[in-house]
């Protein structure tokens, strides 16, 4: 099909895939981007969040022309229990400044937007092309790959596997294990739609500005998961994602769970009376920093959610993904311009640059946390926000008891979920898996 | 907890997606079984498309048209070959319209 060969080709067109494509064809690079979309981010979901800074890494002038939804300047956090939350709101006019920090999007508008730059730039982009199968030399070295369209393999100096969470290929050829159940969350999601002046009013904005609500609690039945509630121009993002262990263990249907998240009392009114227009399902890799795979090799590098180079605690994927196809892209032309070949010891380089940014620093700081929500997902889940939520009753509600017997309560409660020891115990956990 | 029955059927919500079927090439197949592990058998639930149901014969069967591509049961069911997953070809399956 195709005879030439390239200096790259990149699998997927999603965030990696895009920033790396663009990185390398914008510095003269020879590349192919295959897709199996329709379009670029027809097979892809987000909630979603995208991180300005990362992004203008890559392209400076992006917010004249990206389809950006909102500017966000609110975000909430809500402790849910069955009828109430408790939140924390916080919101910022600075956050109205010349360069806004945050903006929702919709992927796929957004990916079409990022993979067109890329094509600006001279990188060539097959969409509807599956890559099935990695081609490798008779050292190992992978040389090329096979696609499920007709023609024979298509061969490049490195290729850059930026296949997502659910990637197929670098599985198949054993340079990254399949993601366990308990390193991926699964998430659904839908899109309400709903005229923008009524978004604004519920959500006490202007015209352009966005709010984004995270919310944990019984709302994932003891799950480690989280819900999500995110404003775009003219529809409202709203979705639910837990741990595949969990889900497995505890056989919950995640179209149910979403659906009893949109019925919450809090949640409902935000939506009624919208228009739903799609129902989407995707992997979040949520394995941490331990669950990194090797991210190069002879002839290849591995970038984004395929790396599970994804910052669940702060939900962030997206800029991580961005920021390892960039810093591929980087490494990839300096081995070129170098004329030295794309082997494993000179692609460390890319590892080596990872390890210095913001990416492999943050998922490093985290490296325990994972696990902590996993085996205190009853805790930190179910109790912690029952006994939040009753403590916040206490305070707030007048019933003619004496003060003193409704602190007293709230301790008590506390000290008969936990124990003493046990709050100390989770306190102590918490802080060392966040420091 | 089970939330059976009071919600909005998953197939009612699958209608609003986009798809392009590739009729009669199923990315995902279930191995020929006797009885299902109890992995394949939680998909029945775990399935955000509900795809996977059991038969009266007490088997497990799938229905991939509405798959959505997550993979949950690949990362359940692939390694123990309960079932092998593969893409659709390029251009089908789930097209998200937003995403
Ligand atoms: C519900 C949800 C909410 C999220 N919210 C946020 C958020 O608010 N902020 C944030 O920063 N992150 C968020 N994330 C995470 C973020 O979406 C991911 O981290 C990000 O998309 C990863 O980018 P990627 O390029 O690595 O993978 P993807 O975006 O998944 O791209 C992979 C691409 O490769 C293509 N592909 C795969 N295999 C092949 C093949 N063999 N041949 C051809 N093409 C192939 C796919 O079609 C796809 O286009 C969220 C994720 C989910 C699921
Ligand atoms: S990939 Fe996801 S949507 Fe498709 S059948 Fe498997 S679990 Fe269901």
């Amino acid at each position: 099909m195709i005879d030439e060969k390239f200096d790259a080709i990149v699998i997927g067109a999603g965030m990696a895939g895009n920033a790396a494509a663009y990185t390398m064809a914008s510095r003269g690079l020879k590349v192919l981007q295959l897709e199996r979309g329709e379009y670029p981010g027809s097979k892809n979901v987000q909630g979603g969040i995208l991180y300005a800074d990362m992004l203008e890494k890559i392209i400076p002038e992006f917010r004249n022309e990206a389809p950006l939804e909102r500017r966000l300047i609110e975000q909430r956090f809500w402790f849910m229990t069955d009828k109430a939350h408790t939140g924390m709101h916080y919101r910022n006019e600075d956050f109205n400044e010349e360069k806004p920090n945050r903006y929702t999007i919709i992927r796929s508008q957004f990916d079409r937007w990022f993979a067109r730059q890329a094509q600006e730039k001279g990188a060539i982009l097959l969409c509807e092309t599956t890559a099935i199968e990695l081609i490798q030399d008779a050292y190992g070295k992978v040389v090329g790959v096979r696609t499920d369209r007709s023609g024979g393999p298509i061969h490049a100096d490195v290729v850059v596997l930026a296949e997502g969470v659910n990637g197929l290929l670098g599985a198949r050829s054993d340079l990254r294990p399949r993601p366990t159940a308990q390193q991926v969350a699964l998430a659904v999601k839908e899109m309400h739609f709903l005229p923008p002046e009524v978004i604004e009013a519920r959500f006490n904005l202007k015209s352009d500005e966005g709010a984004v609500i995270e919310a944990a609690g019984t709302i994932s039945n003891g799950m480690t998961g989280m819900g999500f509630i995110y404003t775009n121009k003219e529809s409202i993002s709203v979705g639910i994602g837990c741990l595949v262990s969990d889900f497995a263990e505890n056989e919950t249907s995640p179209s149910e769970l979403l659906e009893a998240f949109k019925k919450h009392p809090s949640v409902a009114p935000l939506i009624a009376g919208s228009e739903v227009k799609e129902y989407a399902a995707h992997l979040i890799p949520e394995g941490g920093y331990k669950a990194i795979p090797q991210l190069f090799g002879n002839g290849w590098v591995i970038c984004g959610d395929a790396g599970q180079l994804n910052n669940a605690i702060h939900r962030e994927g997206s800029n991580l993904a961005m920021t390892s196809g960039r810093i591929a892209g980087e490494a990839i032309f300096q081995v070129k311009s170098r004329r030295e070949p794309m082997n494993a010891d000179n692609l460390a380089l890319y590892k080596k640059m990872l390890d210095e940014s913001f990416v492999l620093k943050d998922l490093k700081k985290y490296k325990d946390m994972p696990e902590l929500l996993h085996t205190q997902a009853q805790n930190l889940f179910l109790t912690y926000p029952q006994l939040v939520s009753k403590a916040m009753e206490n305070f707030v509600r007048v019933d003619g008891k004496p003060k003193i017997e409704k602190e007293k309560d709230t301790v008590t409660r506390f000290r008969k979920a936990r124990g003493t020891f046990g709050l100390i115990g989770d306190a102590f956990r918490l802080a060392r898996a966040w420091r | 907890m089970s939330l059976e029955g009071q919600f909005q059927k998953v197939e009612e919500k699958l209608f609003q997606n986009r798809y392009m079927v590739d009729s009669g090439q199923p990315h995902i197949r279930i191995t020929p079984h006797d009885k299902p592990s109890k992995n394949l058998l939680a998909m029945t639930h775990l399935c955000p498309a509900g795809c996977y149901s059991v038969a009266e014969s007490g088997q497990v069967e799938l229905t991939a048209d509405g798959c959505l591509e997550c993979g949950t049961c690949r990362v359940l069911c692939e390694e123990s070959g309960d079932i092998t997953w593969n893409y659709p070809r390029g251009g089908y399956g789930i097209l998200f319209k937003f995403g």
